[in-house]
């Protein structure tokens, strides 16, 4: 703890000077930049180191140091956050948290592995997955896949408090990974394919007991909207309990709008930001109102609230009725760019539905809405005075009916971004962005809903973008003022892994075959790359210790990614080039969770 | 006391008829899968009709309610994946009752880390209705009839 005290004292001054107090542990650590605090390195989701030991020059030196296998085969999603001389990792379920020693290779100094009810299991829709813990004030906390919230002595690992948050019994999960703002820790819920209605809940840091919660649907009163204050498109609402009246009857109580990605929090405007996901079923004719088309508030939306009360500054819905499952959970990243001569405080999500979306993060306003993947066919574009999608005929699900197979809509249900969170450089002022390219056929029908059992309704087929270059992934650099994409490097599957970005020049990547792959930032050029023991689903970070910089990634394939991609996907040949002759995943790799460490030769 | 919960589930849902195994089926040999296009289908001697790629109404259903309710599990087109055997596979030794009662009552898996459960879909209307669609599609993908992806429906 040593050198987190020093720098400490260096930062506080800088970081606390003019916001709202946020929170004094988590802001220090973060300014920190030898730590990595937080999964998503800051509160605004940078996701970008200021450690430039590693850069364009030497990237390609890169060796491995030491690595750790967790014992756990799943999907590991999320990444190791570092504080001092401490690394915490996390596994899928069983969610074992461990507190690694970086003084000695990574001996463990505790370990914490919770008894859960093995019923959980098939509840979880797409892989057991967690997404990370989160540290603040000396404590580790823990989301479990059984509802489970726990507050561990970051130091002993043993449990505080712990509150349940959910019941898997209907379908609810925790994957997300918790943020802390003060003296509140934010939990999301998972389960949008068993009928789940969303909400985000904080709870005291001290003792764990619940401050607010915020459905995703139903009465204003539920959902900490105020039609009168709550903006939208940069106005008051105006209308009441629109979570209500924009569903087929009670739907809405069965709703989805999960809330299963990543939260971002802003000090100086004091408000954070999420995205709400699909609504259930997937069968848009089961939502539809006296037949046609309805919003299905609020699913689908980026909420902006205030971290003490819960009530909603503002939200935008980016795909009203959905019919594709464009889920819309993505991590809004908060950046300070300049637009039309400008510098603005925005928002950036680079949402399943393959629009990168660029808003006002005071008030909601939409400021640039566009494809961040060329094949993006199911709308025209956004209307701006609106903010709703233009939606195809050809490519809705709904006009084209249930029981009918609606053929060639990109992106697929997997979206062209799907969970893996995106880096912003402030050196370069671009994003780099970990994207998915890949096409489906859907066809709905109907479902009953029973509690606990999928409510899905919808059948679908994927296969890599066609007349493209075959391959089923990009890596890209995104200008968000501009909404233009600057660079664009083909992998031959989806690019699942958070990216990283260096004050080195170097952003980073992980590939589902279990590649950890070094880029220019400013062209994409290819620098470095190495087979880790198993496919990345995991982020990439970054951290410093004793004076050296270091990588660390999870690997460990699985999540949908790799249980869709493991048998590869069918679809037609021709077109795909040379990259689509690699079909199937598991030609590549097998399950298992190590943590590799990189770093430069000494 | 969740396993006699299931069997009892299990029960009543064979009792309603949604998955019917006439009384000659109970001694599990596996039956031939003969794909007689004049006969009916019933799960036990004919589970499906496979024409030219063209398959039954039934067969197809059970290709959309395999891809909604087993799939995140057991892979595209039952190939299986890295959490949950292929299903082309298992319906090799597997018959109609076999694969029937795993579905009602699930199984725990003790594997490495027992970490993969097959669920129960007693409660699961979406499944135990069409139990022999589902049934039939896979026989029909394990027999080798039938071609991964979307089959095409023969008309009525
Ligand atoms: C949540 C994941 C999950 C889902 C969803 C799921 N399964 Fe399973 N299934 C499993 C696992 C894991 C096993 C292996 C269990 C074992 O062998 O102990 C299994 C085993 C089976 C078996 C036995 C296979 C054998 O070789 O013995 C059958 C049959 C089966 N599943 C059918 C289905 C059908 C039909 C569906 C959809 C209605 C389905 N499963 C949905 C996880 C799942």
């Amino acid at each position: 703890m040593q050198l987190y005290r020093l720098a400490l004292v260096a930062v506080t001054a800088t970081a606390i000077a003019g916001g709202v107090a946020a929170n004094e542990d988590v802001i220090n650590m973060q300014s920190d930049p030898s730590n990595w605090a937080m999964q998503l390195g800051n509160y605004q989701g940078h996701r970008y180191s200021q450690l430039d030991q590693i850069d364009t020059g030497n990237v390609g030196d890169l060796q491995v140091k030491w690595t750790f296998s967790t014992g756990v085969l799943r999907g590991h999603e999320g990444g190791p956050i570092v504080v001092g001389d401490t690394m915490y990792i996390h596994t899928p379920v069983p969610n074992i948290v461990y507190a690694l020693d970086l003084n000695d290779n990574g001996r463990i100094i505790w370990s914490y592995e919770p008894r859960q009810d093995p019923s959980v299991i098939p509840v979880m829709c797409c892989d057991t997955v967690n997404r990370g813990v989160a540290v603040a004030d000396g404590k580790v906390f823990l989301a479990q896949a059984d509802n489970t919230v726990v507050a561990l002595d970051a130091k002993t690992g043993e449990p505080i408090w712990s509150v349940k948050n959910g019941d898997h019994a209907r379908g609810e999960t925790l994957t997300a990974a918790p943020v802390v703002v003060r003296d509140k820790v934010f939990i999301g819920i998972s389960g949008g394919e068993f009928g789940v209605r969303g909400s985000l809940t904080a709870y005291n840091t001290n003792d764990g007991s619940r401050v607010w919660r915020a459905y995703s649907t139903g009465p204003d009163s539920e959902a900490l909207i105020d039609p009168n204050k709550t903006m939208m498109m940069g106005k008051p609402i105006g209308e009441a309990d629109l979570g209500v009246s924009t569903w087929n009857g009670d739907e809405w109580k069965i709703g989805g709008g999960t809330t299963w990605g990543w939260y971002t929090y802003d000090p100086d405007l004091d408000l954070i930001y999420y995205g709400t996901g699909n609504p259930g079923t997937w069968n848009p004719a089961q939502r539809a109102l006296n037949g046609e088309r309805v919003d299905n508030k609020w699913s689908m939306s980026i909420f902006a609230r205030d971290p003490d009360t819960g009530l909603a500054k503002w939200v935008y819905q980016k795909t009203p009725f959905d019919e594709w499952d464009y889920d819309g959970i993505n991590e809004n990243i908060l950046a300070d760019i300049e637009i039309g001569g400008q510098m603005r405080k925005v928002l950036v999500n680079f949402d399943r539905n393959g629009f990168g979306y660029t808003l006002d993060r005071e008030t909601g306003e939409l400021l640039v809405a566009e494809k961040f993947d060329p094949t993006v066919n199911w709308a025209s574009h956004v209307d701006m005075a609106t903010g709703r999608p233009v939606v195809l005929d050809q490519y809705s699900t709904f006009v084209q009916g249930e029981d009918v197979n609606t053929e060639g809509v990109c992106p697929a249900a997997l979206g062209s971004k799907d969970q893996q969170p995106a880096s912003f450089s402030p050196d370069t002022g671009l994003f780099y962005v970990p994207t998915n390219h890949i096409c489906m056929d859907y066809e709905p029908f109907a479902v009953s809903y029973s509690s606990g059992q999928p409510y899905i309704g919808a059948t679908l087929s994927m296969f890599p973008a066609p007349n493209s270059h075959g391959g089923m992934g990009n890596f890209i650099a995104w200008d968000a003022a501009k909404g233009e994409i600057v660079w664009s490097k083909p992998e031959p599957f989806a690019v699942w892994s958070g990216a990283l970005t260096t004050a080195g020049g170097v952003a980073f990547y992980g590939t589902l075959e279990g590649y950890v792959v070094g880029v220019d930032m400013e062209d994409g050029e290819e620098l470095y790359r190495f087979k880790t023991p198993s496919g990345i689903i995991g982020n990439i970070n970054t951290y410093e210790h004793n004076g050296q910089q270091y990588i660390g990634v999870l690997s460990g394939v699985g999540g949908w990614a790799g249980i869709g991609l493991a048998a590869g996907l069918t679809g037609d040949s021709e077109g795909l080039g040379a990259v689509g002759a690699h079909k199937a995943l598991g030609d590549y790799t097998r399950l298992g969770g190590v943590l590799t460490v990189f770093g430069l030769p000494n | 006391m969740r396993s006699l919960l299931c069997r009892i589930a299990a029960a009543i849902a064979l009792v309603n008829g949604a998955a019917m195994i006439p009384a000659e089926a109970q001694e599990g040999t596996v039956p031939p899968a003969p794909n007689d296009l004049t006969a009916e289908i019933d799960p036990l001697d004919n589970p499906y009709h496979v024409d030219d790629g063209k398959v039954d109404r039934g067969t197809y259903n059970g290709y959309r309610r395999y891809h909604s309710s087993c799939h995140v599990c057991h892979g595209p087109d039952g190939l299986g994946s890295s959490f949950a055997p292929a299903l082309v596979e298992s319906l090799k030794s597997l018959d109609y009752v076999a694969f029937a009662e795993v579905v009602v009552n699930g199984r725990q898996a003790q594997g490495a880390t027992g970490n993969s459960v097959m669920p129960s879909f007693a409660f699961d209307p979406n499944v135990m209705e069409y139990m022999n669609d589902i049934y039939g599609y896979l026989k029909a993908r394990t027999d080798g009839a039938l071609d991964r992806g979307r089959p095409q429906r023969l008309p009525k």
